[in-house]
């Protein structure tokens, strides 16, 4: 079979409805007519496609294709923002000018665009979409092989394939004109054990803005996939009740960077700051976590899932320090808070697609190693908790509280890990609970590409990661009250 | 400006050529949506606009079977370019998939042939500009920002309005559409606690109908009320206590249950509830019907995404478990029949429509009143539902109660309980039913659970 998969975007050269800088400094033109102080273009296509195996054979593959502009225009701290999917010109000013209404003014003087250079951070040669989808197919269907060998009481094996190729043009009324080219790739396989009526699920995944040879890395093979998700789920059928209350917790890394993008890292957005509304906010130069703990947000991670070469504001991120030896450094901007707060961008202005307006969003936030050998780690601890797998998180900005869920986690009892427990959920205070960072292992991990972060309804995709955490306090939420 | 039902007719037309191009490229089966919308939403924050959005949408999304292989595509790109790769695509990926002898549409005989109309669509919904929906966000928030001085800052209020329309054709002979609309103000006032933190909660209205709404002030009254009254939040200490659940909260869980009773999750065994028709999965005061034809019902639907005639389902009777909610495909899967719960017309698998935990008999406001002792929950976060094992742990915040009163304001705790028996020990049921989302429930109460706290 051959593949047939176009990935031209009809705004490109030569394209259909070409969005060159002409046309761009021409639609900034008209946005900008009633005396805004800034606009911006935004310009995507974007294939997506996903092939899902379950009981053993590929019942469905799917595609789907997206395509519009997005233009905005900032007054003050107003936004007019209009999209369309009709990409004919008169569409495209009629946009420029529903955004343009924000403002009640003068018409401003034009600009120019020139074309910006961004970096290279994922320079996949083959974008999967291209690949035979017959050669997914056989991902999907080794996974599910791999699964069933390993063990008989596998009763079901799901396994799936996404991926999604992304072309953007950013347009600024800063003179910025770019385009970048984003692809992504999700593998995942999750299967169900059962034994004497008991049920588990395990799960295992991965990718990130990489082509077909992620699959060729250690441990990333469809078979390793499936043997850790059966692993997961064969180790969580003896899972007992979790205890309740406050105790030591220690956190695999990787993953568990999940506790940042919650506990730190939502707060330091800086449209909670510019409005007040962090618990963060006005802390800049203040203690808020242990000394052990530097934070920082890097969209520079070669192929990873939060990287980005440019954000959808046409601003360059680099790494950004946000917690230095447990002081807080500064914020992730976008445009809008940057002129707030007068720094420059930090490149965390994101969005989900044209049909959104960008928010200071994270890309890869990391807790960076510390000098701890992780077996001394769980060997400090007498009674407590050592989470492996993590299901997800959630905060209130507002007070800094998360939470979030372990989806395998075991007892530790005179320094030795024992009991799988079942599905438990941590909750803390931000600050709070980075304070009681007590070791921090040598073994950083950047998380293989799984999370999606949601904010204000936008998805998009991040990376976390960290080493082997140990927290003197945190809140446990078993349901074993009697076992403290 | 073209009416509601024209706009209808356009997008069956549109829908008819797309069937018929899938068809004479080789497809078996096939099944064409296509919608368009136009949406406009509005933030405000402490009196000044933040944000004016206005866009219309479209989208064609197909579903093309070659005998018994599936594909699926969309598209957003309505011009014949995008059309007719959206047809390719969806014939070159039927290849790929690997024959499903339980794939298929309907019979010809099951389908809906005609419906009532269950008075979605409310064309003032369109009417509202932007310039009326900063006013109404202007004064919900203004409303909040009044009520007291301990409110000092704003997240924002928020106005949004979207209408649609939706056609679906089948090569299996189905033919239909509709037009729906929904508005929607939310508040999210900020007040300032000790030790550098904040308090924000909110409150939101939601309808079809824009008469329907609760008053811009009372939206705002009701969020400012929600977040001062968590002033000086503190944890407590860990035990088992009766739990009382809010009706905004006890949604959420109602939400979790519904993923455990649709047939994809039954087949695929990641439900806890596989094997337990006619046994009991709740308290006897506990009936759950999921009724898709609720006049002006935010989850009502004349027909499902297979076609066929939507029909009112009672899943929970009296605590027993009576019946699953079925697509076309569960339903073949499990060897019984549809109960007409093919979910979103684009999507695949069984979805709830309007599911309902039904009122019960108790005042609401007397239950924290009947309780000695135990944690009244106002806000949950988190994902800590294991559907497969039934095992459940969410962040919690709210109300202490003490000799039936709320005693003081409870956050950074987590409450646990396998929901088997969480539903099974419901012992107070609420009066108080919203029809604002399409899931609902009253307050209610679960006569002992694990608080984790200190």
């Amino acid at each position: 079979m051959s593949s047939t998969v176009s990935l031209k975007a009809p705004f490109s050269a030569g394209g259909a409805f070409e969005l060159d800088q002409e046309r761009c400094r021409k639609l900034l033109e008209v946005a900008l007519r009633k005396g805004g102080d800034a606009a911006d273009v935004y310009a995507e296509f974007a294939v997506g496609g996903s092939m899902v195996l379950e009981e053993g054979i590929v019942k469905s593959a799917s595609r789907g294709v997206s395509v519009g502009v997005g233009i905005r225009v900032r007054k003050g701290e107003a936004a007019g923002y209009a999209y369309t999917e009709d990409l004919s010109w008169d569409a495209l000013v009629r946009a420029a000018e529903t955004a343009a209404q924000i403002a009640q003014g003068a018409d401003v003087a034009p600009v120019d665009v020139t074309r910006r250079e961004i970096p290279s951070r994922y320079p996949v040669q083959t974008p999967s979409l291209l690949v035979s989808g017959l050669d997914k197919r056989e991902l999907l269907l080794r996974a599910d092989r791999a699964a069933r060998a390993e063990d008989a009481r596998i009763t079901r094996v799901e396994a799936s394939v996404a991926e999604s190729y992304r072309e953007v043009v950013v347009a600024t009324s800063a003179g910025v004109y770019v385009r970048d080219v984003q692809p992504m790739l999700r593998f995942g396989v999750r299967v169900i054990a059962e034994q004497n009526g008991k049920r588990q699920a395990g799960s295992s995944g991965g990718g990130g803005r990489v082509g077909m040879e992620y699959f060729s890395r250690a441990g990333k093979s469809p078979e390793e996939h499936a043997k850790e998700a059966v692993r997961s789920a064969l180790a969580m059928l003896d899972a007992r009740e979790a205890p309740a209350g406050e105790m030591e917790v220690v956190l695999a890394p990787g993953d568990s960077g999940v506790l940042l993008h919650e506990a730190v890292g939502h707060g330091l957005e800086a449209d909670f700051n510019r409005k007040g509304v962090s618990n963060y906010s006005g802390r800049v130069g203040k203690p808020v976590a242990s000394e052990l703990c530097t934070i920082v947000d890097d969209a520079d991670i070669a192929f990873g899932r939060g990287a980005v070469n440019v954000d959808d504001e046409g601003n360059i991120p680099n790494k950004s320090v946000l917690i230095e030896n447990g002081v807080l450094k500064g914020y992730m901007h976008d445009a809008h808070s940057a002129k707030h707060f007068g720094v420059e961008p930090t490149g965390n202005g994101r969005r989900e697609s044209f049909r959104s307006v960008p928010l200071p969003r994270m890309t890869n936030t990391l807790l960076l190693a510390g000098s701890s050998d992780p077996e001394e780690i769980v060997r400090s601890v007498t009674r407590g908790i050592f989470a492996r797998r993590f299901g997800g998180g959630q905060v209130d900005i507002a007070s800094g509280d998360f939470v979030f869920s372990i989806a395998e986690a075991y007892l530790i009892e005179d320094g030795k890990i024992t009991a799988p427990l079942k599905d438990v959920n941590l909750i803390g205070n931000g600050p709070e609970a980075l304070s009681k960072v007590t070791m921090l292992g040598n073994d950083l991990q950047i998380s293989d590409g799984i999370w999606t972060c949601g904010k204000d309804g936008q998805s998009v995709p991040v990376g976390v990661g960290c080493p082997t955490i140990k927290i003197s306090g945190m809140t446990v939420g078993g349901t074993d009250v009697a076992k403290r | 400006m073209a009416t509601k039902q024209e706009a209808v007719n356009a997008l069956l037309t549109l829908a008819d050529e797309v069937l018929a191009r899938l068809t004479a490229g080789g497809a078996t089966e096939a099944k064409v949506v296509a919608r368009s919308g136009q949406d406009l939403s509005v933030r405000v924050r402490l009196g000044e606009v933040e944000l004016v959005e206005e866009a219309g949408t479209r989208s064609i999304s197909v579903r093309a079977a070659k005998g018994k292989r599936i594909a699926t595509a969309s598209t957003s790109d309505l011009t014949s370019d995008g059309i007719t790769r959206l047809v390719n695509d969806a014939l070159e990926l039927c290849d790929l998939a690997q024959e499903d002898p339980f794939a298929g549409l309907p019979d010809a005989s099951a389908l809906a042939t005609g419906w009532d109309d269950l008075d979605l669509f409310d064309p003032a919904c369109d009417g509202v500009d932007a310039a009326q929906a900063v006013e109404r966000c202007k004064r919900a928030e203004r409303a909040a920002m009044d009520y007291d001085k301990r409110i000092t800052n704003s997240e924002g209020a928020s106005f949004g309005r979207v209408s649609g329309s939706f056609a679906m054709v089948t090569s299996g002979g189905f033919r239909g559409g509709y037009a729906g609309s929904y508005a929607s103000l939310s508040v999210s006032p900020v007040a300032d606690d000790e030790g550098g933190k904040k308090r924000t909660s909110g409150y939101w209205t939601a309808r079809r109908h824009l008469s329907k709404l609760d008053s811009d002030e009372s939206v705002g009254r009701e969020a400012a009320r929600r977040t001062l009254r968590m002033l000086g939040a503190k944890k407590v200490a860990t035990g088992s206590y009766p739990v009382v659940f809010e009706r905004d909260v006890a949604r959420s869980l109602l939400g979790h249950f519904a993923g455990c009773v649709v047939g994809d999750s039954i087949y695929r065994r990641s439900s806890y509830l596989i094997d337990r028709i006619g046994t009991r999965v709740a308290s006897s005061l506990v009936t759950i019907v999921d009724d898709p034809l609720i006049p002006g019902g935010p989850g009502s639907r004349p027909f499902d995404g297979d076609g066929l005639a939507s029909r009112r389902n009672v899943v929970v009777r009296d605590g027993m478990l009576e019946l699953y909610l079925l697509d076309t495909y569960s339903a073949r899967k499990l060897d019984s029949k549809s109960t007409a719960s093919a979910a979103g017309m684009t999507g695949t698998g069984a979805g709830t429509s309007n599911f309902v935990l039904q009122a019960g008999a108790t005042p609401a406001d007397s239950i924290v009143k009947q309780t000695k002792r135990g944690l009244y929950v106002t806000q949950m976060m988190g994902f800590g539902f294991n559907a497969v094992t039934g095992d459940f742990s969410r962040g919690a915040s709210g109300y202490w109660i003490e000799d039936g009163e709320l005693a003081f304001p409870v956050s950074e705790v987590t409450i646990s309980l396998n929901f088997d028996k969480l539903l099974q020990s419901i012992d107070l049921l609420g009066d108080d039913l919203d029809f604002k989302s399409s899931i609902a429930s009253p307050t209610f109460r679960v006569a002992e659970m694990t608080v984790a706290g200190t």
